[in-house]
């Protein structure tokens, strides 16, 4: 982002986490409130960031290591004549997607919670941080009446 | 923009709605979905989650489209053109402003003279390697500045005016089966506050589920995913269209109505939505939430809950599950890398059991309904044919469980739910007949009184 911008920016879905990375202004007579804000939302992001990452790294890795182990049984090998990767149709998938669930169940419950309550800290304080540059622009806005 | 106002089908009105159903052939959204039948197999296309206040998943085809971003050759950053769909049907707009001489600097940095070209936003049939496709102008860092151009097609998108939209042809479908003489304005407030509530629910939806979203490929080009709009406007969006929707439905229709529609609205966000990720039981909670509707819509005009009301909603509510069950056997790896409990992931005997005896149901419920007094005996018979379709394709999906079994019974519930409503009206017992037989009874009864005195 340039630099004589004075927003926050956004970026394309990142490889792994699928999540778009923000690059946050900080304004030269940032308020304590808003610096709060702004951490809070860095932190949010950062958390997301990781969790994802080494979900979607998770899952691809087990659903390889899936594929392989049901090739194998098979007695297919991970690429056929042509050189292209073999796969399994849906059916045969269905039963991992079935377990990787199972097995992240309670990593998502946990991760639901906190994605929650960092949702509506960040939300409620940007209320705040609105209100307060409203009332600011008003008083302003009188003083210069 | 345009092109997204143009996709929200013009159907305020019921009467409308049905000559509209009549002359077109097809419902204008289906038309799309039928699009995909007729594609080759080498199209990609995509489910957009799109909902019937919980789940009904549209087929969207984005057509190919390459423009080159030529560079003025008096001007350092290249222009940004407008890209617009050629299919008018197409939902997702991409529109960049030509920069002006003043913010040449500013782009400097981010030149784009490379050709773009807007591909299918897929999610392929293919469950193993979802194409994860998208514009390549998505690929670039953007300013997190709300355009106020943009800002309709956003709020569209954020409310899922799609949706919305056939929310509110079931709440009218309610509304012109009930036994009442019709009220245009009752219909047009009710119809509206419909719509809000919609949207506000839509809305709050999307709040809840933006990392989710943006992992799954039929979500990620939601508006609050995309940073097109912030998670407080978002809310505020909501708020301003959903307290002026619920008291316009219980202070200019009736509190019944009203209560409906603010419980709809909090068992679809408080409820379904977190639920997705914690049971299955999700599914049945959706179900609800569709059904609900129509019995807004009966409600509004009755100011009562009949078994019509409840008749109308369980119509609803059976058809919900061969159409979501049917197109979430499609969806399964990315409802399990996203962490969603879904009866096609962790129970899929049990995700085709249900959809086959909501199908069977349907039958059922037909039949009930010259019972209550609500159509004429023609209805179950007109209606048979099409219940025995879907209930055959259910079948099929049942005992073959594979991808093509779900997408027939996919794309026939989706033209069968505005063909049976349409034949529920047309079938609609008039109330002339309902008076003349008052009238006939109470002369049998006068002449019978006659007979007694001496």
């Amino acid at each position: 982002p340039p630099a004589h911008s004075r927003n926050d920016w956004i970026g394309p879905p990142d490889k792994h986490s699928n999540l778009r990375p923000i690059i946050f202004y900080v304004p030269p007579e940032e308020s304590p409130l808003e610096r709060r804000l702004r951490e809070a939302r860095q932190e949010a992001q950062a958390c997301d960031q990781r969790f994802w990452a080494r979900h979607n790294r998770a899952f691809s890795q087990e659903k390889e290591e899936f594929i392989y182990s049901r090739l194998k049984a098979k007695g297919l090998e991970m690429r056929d004549e042509t050189g292209q990767k073999a796969t399994l149709n849906a059916e045969e998938m269905a039963d991992f997607y079935k377990d990787f669930l199972s097995k992240n169940f309670r990593k998502h419950m946990q991760y639901n919670r906190d994605w929650y309550k960092r949702n509506f800290t960040i939300t409620f304080l940007m209320g705040q941080v609105a209100l307060v540059r409203a009332l600011r622009w008003l008083r302003w806005r009188k003083k210069n009446v | 923009m345009s092109a997204a106002r143009r996709c929200a089908p013009p159907r305020a009105l019921a009467g409308l709605f049905f000559w509209h159903l009549k002359n077109t052939g097809r419902w204008q959204i289906p038309c799309q979905f039928v699009h995909p039948c007729h594609v080759a197999n080498g199209r990609l296309i995509t489910f957009q989650y799109f909902n019937f206040l919980k789940r009904m998943y549209v087929t969207q085809c984005n057509k190919d489209l390459s423009q080159q971003a030529k560079p003025k050759s008096d001007s350092v950053a290249s222009p940004f053109r407008e890209l617009q769909q050629l299919d008018p049907e197409k939902h997702t707009l991409h529109k960049m402003r030509p920069i002006s001489a003043v913010q040449q600097p500013l782009y400097k940095t981010s030149s784009r003279n490379e050709v773009r070209e807007m591909k299918c936003t897929a999610g392929t049939e293919e469950l193993v390697t979802p194409v994860r496709a998208g514009p390549k102008e998505d690929r670039q860092w953007k300013e997190m500045k709300l355009q106020l151009d943009d800002l309709p097609g956003i709020l569209a998108r954020l409310s899922k005016i799609k949706l919305t939209a056939l929310v509110v042809s079931t709440a009218s479908a309610g509304f012109a089966m009930a036994p009442v003489p019709f009220d245009l304005t009752c219909f047009l407030l009710a119809s509206l506050g419909t719509g809000l509530a919609s949207c506000a629910a839509n809305s709050i939806n999307q709040f809840f589920e933006v990392p989710f979203d943006s992992n799954m490929n039929r979500t990620k080009t939601r508006p609050l995913v995309r940073g097109q709009i912030s998670p407080l406007l978002a809310v505020c969006f909501a708020a301003s269209c959903g307290v002026p929707g619920i008291a316009l439905l219980t202070l200019a229709v009736n509190p019944l109505t009203g209560a409906l529609g603010a419980f709809n609205i909090f068992l679809y966000t408080c409820c379904y939505t977190p639920l997705k990720r914690m049971s299955i039981a999700n599914t049945w909670v959706g179900a609800v939430v569709g059904a609900i509707p129509p019995v807004m819509g009966w409600t509004a005009a009755t100011g009562s809950l009949d078994a019509g009301a409840l008749l109308l909603g369980g119509i609803l509510y059976s058809w919900q599950f061969p159409h979501f069950n049917a197109l979430s056997w499609g969806l399964r790896e990315d409802y399990s890398r996203g962490g969603y409990c879904m009866m096609s992931v962790t129970h899929p005997g049990l995700c085709r059991r249900v959809a086959l005896r909501h199908c069977l149901a349907l039958i059922g419920l037909s039949t009930v309904a010259p019972l209550l007094d609500i159509t004429t005996w023609t209805f179950p018979i007109i209606s048979l044919p099409i219940n025995l379709y879907i209930s055959y394709l259910g079948f099929r999906f049942y005992r073959d469980a594979d991808r093509s079994s779900s997408r027939k019974l996919f794309f026939c519930s989706l033209w069968h739910l505005p063909l049976l409503l349409l034949v529920m009206f047309t079938c609609k017992k008039s109330l002339v007949e309902k008076e003349d037989k008052g009238d006939l009874l109470a002369e049998s009864h006068g002449r019978a009184m006659e007979m007694r005195l001496p």
